[in-house]
């Protein structure tokens, strides 16, 4: 221990020698830090100036300095995307080669490009499909089984990538139905509607001799089919099922009769590219209503 | 005659004693601790041997599972998420076998500190026994303690850093093989082996041999008995461990005292003299530094070298052995009692002795009582049921397991013939090494029926779907309802999955919904 005689600066309360500073009578001890603590401090500052001389560090007026090792996190993600598009591009061209049947037969590529159809579905469909594919009214629910365009793979693809009355693809869906406010008389419409009702109602196809019959034969069977089958070639809807897309109760049905409303889609074939858009018809069909 | 006993009197003081205490900043006093021989020396070489053994040979062990699995006998599987060990495999959803293990490993650290004190810091702690390697290495290279001590006061010159260069560079080596050891357990060991030796291994596998090389190399090899005293919580957690019926290591004061270095001649002048030579062979001896005749101190791992240090010496002075021991407190306060006829005078060995010389009959010794306590009995249940639940559920583990996910958005889809259905995602997990075929079907849901994408229901409604080995297989299931019979919202039904070459059978109850009421 330490000689106070021998050390002006020995506090002697505590047995510390002090620094020797005195303000007011107070001193202040001296304790270092423990030595391999302030080892560790400069090691850290060696460590944090190399690095500047590694890696992107000291502002310039327009820029900063890019580090010797040219690291950039930008190019990290370039790389990080280009090696994930490198590790499904077997994927890819086995997809791309394949048709529908061939996809949805394979259990490995119907599992891989129902996977990535979904993710496409999330990113392009939901905002009319909705997350779930369940639609809403006039659009479509593409979880049930009843189709306006068709229900097998070829034409759920069909319909996806060229769309329905889409003006920008030459190939699109395209009907309409005239507006017969301006062809039928309104109790005319009224009847037709009721008929038109009654097909849905489970009850089976109306007497013909019903109020409508007629009307609906003569305006209605050409495009919807002599029972209300409806027809995909066309787009006509089956108006004897129990499903309906846009309207429910006779109103509503002779409001779509007088002046129609019809559906929109954008051709997504050349926005998102064959592939894609095969694996956006296996998550479509994945879902459980296809034919 | 004693004086004339070859008794080397050992220039050895503890580093930071009660009688020195020294300040908290002081900078650290080197130890070097003298080679002990004896019984509990002859123990832990045993233990270093086999906990090293363990540590090293383990992940080399090889075990046939068949051609489905890895066949290493110990493989923590990361990337497949599977722990493999003999012939348990474990998946993520049963890691609470491995927090049973943890529990029995704390109860059964509880139960060894209640009854012999410090066990796991003196013979087992990773940190003990790499220390004790690291002072094999550095006495085989710079001598026993004095030729050390006298090394460490030299100046550099040639011979010295020879000396020095090579124990740090084994120490190194020792470091980087218990880095290489340990991610061996993480991959299939050979095939990983030659991988980090021709640079073909992962980043992360060299990342892990450096992290560890240089905990093993500081820890081991510098900071030493500064980790136990300053880093570890466990001897802090001691004070609430131990009881006055727990081992420690212990100076037996009431037959040591009063220690005289000239025995003989202070007796032959009349003066009270215990067994105590004040030698220092038990502090030079000692890896933490300490006198163990201050009493039960913090950095006391107990060790027991200094037992072995002390017995050594007693036996060339032909006293028992014994003066330092594993005692408890419970004896040591007795036999104290005895040696101070209760307190009331100061130590006077004689009253231990009978007037032949002979140790006092009416001493205690350890006996079977101190270990069989409430306490311990109780810590000792509570292991043993906590094990025999693990093993009851291992045994009765299902290794065919069955989770159903309702579709929720949407929750049912009205088809067009206005029946309705609803969406699961069923997943099978197949939880052992062999490929097998489940037959999957629902029952309790009247006139329905069911579509699984990509397989064909055979005659009797069952599919039979394919799971590979040691997989969980997914499949989407549509089970529909005619409108007129799914008149309630919810219906509870149950999908049975059976394996089609064993007894084994899962159901799960799940539910159909619809929007209720008949249309």
């Amino acid at each position: 221990m330490h000689d106070p005689h021998k050390d002006p600066h020995l506090d002697e309360l505590s047995g510390v020698s002090t620094t020797g500073h005195e303000w007011d009578g107070i001193k202040e001890l001296n304790n270092p830090l423990p030595r391999w603590w302030v080892v560790s401090f400069y090691a850290c500052i060696v460590w944090a100036l190399v690095y500047t001389v590694f890696y992107p560090a000291w502002p310039l007026l327009t820029s900063a300095t890019t580090g010797v090792l040219g690291y950039s996190s930008r190019a990290d993600v370039r790389s990080e995307l280009a090696a994930a598009e490198a590790a499904r591009s077997g994927y890819v061209a086995a997809i791309k080669a394949a048709d529908m049947q061939q996809i949805l037969a394979d259990e490995t590529l119907r599992t891989v490009a129902t996977a990535a159809g979904s993710a496409a579905f999330k990113v392009n469909c939901i905002q009319c499909h909705g997350s779930g594919a369940q639609g809403s009214k006039g659009f479509p629910n593409l979880n049930d089984d009843d189709w306006l365009w068709g229900g097998t793979p070829e034409q759920i693809l069909t319909t996806i990538a060229h769309g329905v009355r889409a003006p920008e693809d030459a190939d699109t869906h395209v009907s309409e139905m005239p507006a017969f406010g301006d062809i039928l008389k309104p109790e005319e419409i009224a009847s037709v509607a009721t008929f038109v009702a009654d097909l849905s109602n489970g009850t089976g196809f109306p007497e013909e001799t019903a109020p409508g019959a007629q009307i609906f034969a003569q305006n209605c069977a050409s495009c919807h089919g002599d029972r209300g089958e409806g027809n995909q070639e066309m787009g006509a809807p089956n108006l004897a099922d129990s499903l309906s897309l846009l309207v429910d109760g006779e109103e509503a049905i002779a409001a779509q009769i007088r002046a129609p409303k019809h559906g929109v889609m954008p051709a997504w074939g050349g926005r998102l590219g064959d592939v894609t858009v095969k694996e956006l018809a296996a998550y479509v069909y994945s879902l459980g209503g296809g034919k | 005659m004693l004086e004339k006993m070859d008794i080397e009197r050992l220039d050895a003081e503890a580093v930071n004693s009660q009688k020195q205490r020294q300040v908290l900043y002081a900078p650290r006093k080197k130890i070097f601790p003298k080679r002990a021989s004896g019984g509990f020396r002859r123990f832990k070489w045993l233990i270093m041997a086999i906990t090293l053994g363990i540590y090293y040979l383990v992940p080399w062990l090889r075990w046939d599972r068949g051609g489905y699995a890895p066949d290493q006998a110990v493989l923590i599987d990361i990337a497949n998420r599977r722990f493999y060990f003999f012939f348990i495999e474990i998946w993520p959803q049963e890691f609470f076998y491995v927090a049973g293990l943890l529990v029995m490993a704390g109860l059964g650290l509880f139960l060894l500190t209640s009854t012999v004190g410090r066990a796991w810091c003196g013979y087992t702690c990773p940190q003990t026994v790499w220390v004790d390697l690291f002072l094999v290495v550095e006495r085989a290279i710079e001598g026993d303690r004095n030729a050390r001590i006298k090394l460490d006061k030299e100046s550099y010159s040639p011979r010295k850093l020879v000396l020095r260069t090579t124990k740090h560079v084994i120490w190194l080596l020792i470091a980087v093989a218990t880095g290489g050891a340990w991610i061996f357990y993480f991959a299939d060991a050979p095939t990983l082996l030659v991988d980090v030796f021709t640079g073909q291994a992962e980043i992360v596998a060299y990342s892990t041999i450096a992290c560890l090389t240089a905990t093993t190399y500081i820890f081991g090899g510098l900071m030493r008995e500064q980790v136990c005293t300053y880093m570890c919580p466990w001897p802090r957690i001691q004070a609430a461990m131990l009881d006055e019926a727990s081992l420690t290591v212990t100076y037996n004061d009431w037959r040591g005292e009063p220690r005289s270095r000239h025995a003989k001649k202070s007796a032959a002048q009349g003066a009270v003299v215990g067994d105590c030579v004040d030698c220092n062979a038990c502090v030079a001896v000692c890896p933490m530094g300490i006198d163990i005749r201050d009493g039960q101190q913090l950095e006391c791992i107990t060790c027991a070298l200094c037992i072995d240090a002390c017995d050594g010496v007693m036996d060339k002075l032909g006293r028992e052995r014994g003066l330092i021991s594993y005692t408890t407190l419970n004896d040591y306060n007795a036999n104290m009692a005895l040696a101070t006829a209760g307190g009331t005078q100061p130590i006077d060995p004689a009253r231990v002795r009978t007037p032949d010389g002979k140790l006092a009959a009416t001493l205690r010794h350890i006996s079977l009582a101190s270990f069989l306590r409430p306490r311990t009995l109780l810590y000792a249940a509570l292991w043993s049921l906590v094990g025999i639940g693990l093993v009851y559920a291992l045994v009765t583990r299902d290794r065919l397991d069955v989770n159903v996910l309702h579709d929720r958005n949407p929750q049912f889809v009205m088809l067009s013939d206005g029946s309705v259905r609803n969406g699961y995602t069923l997943k099978i997990l197949n939880m052992i090494a062999k490929p097998r075929v489940m037959a999957v079907r629902i029952e309790g849901l009247p006139q329905s029926s069911v579509a699984i994408a990509g397989n064909e229901a055979q005659g009797d409604g069952t599919f039979l779907v394919p799971v590979e080995p040691d997989r969980l297989r997914s499949l989407k299931v549509f089970v529909t309802q005619p409108r007129h019979v799914a008149d309630k919202q919810v219906q509870t039904f149950r999908f049975v999955i059976e394996d089609t070459e064993g007894p084994e059978t899962k159901t799960y109850t799940a539910t159909f919904q619809a929007p209720g009421g008949s249309k």
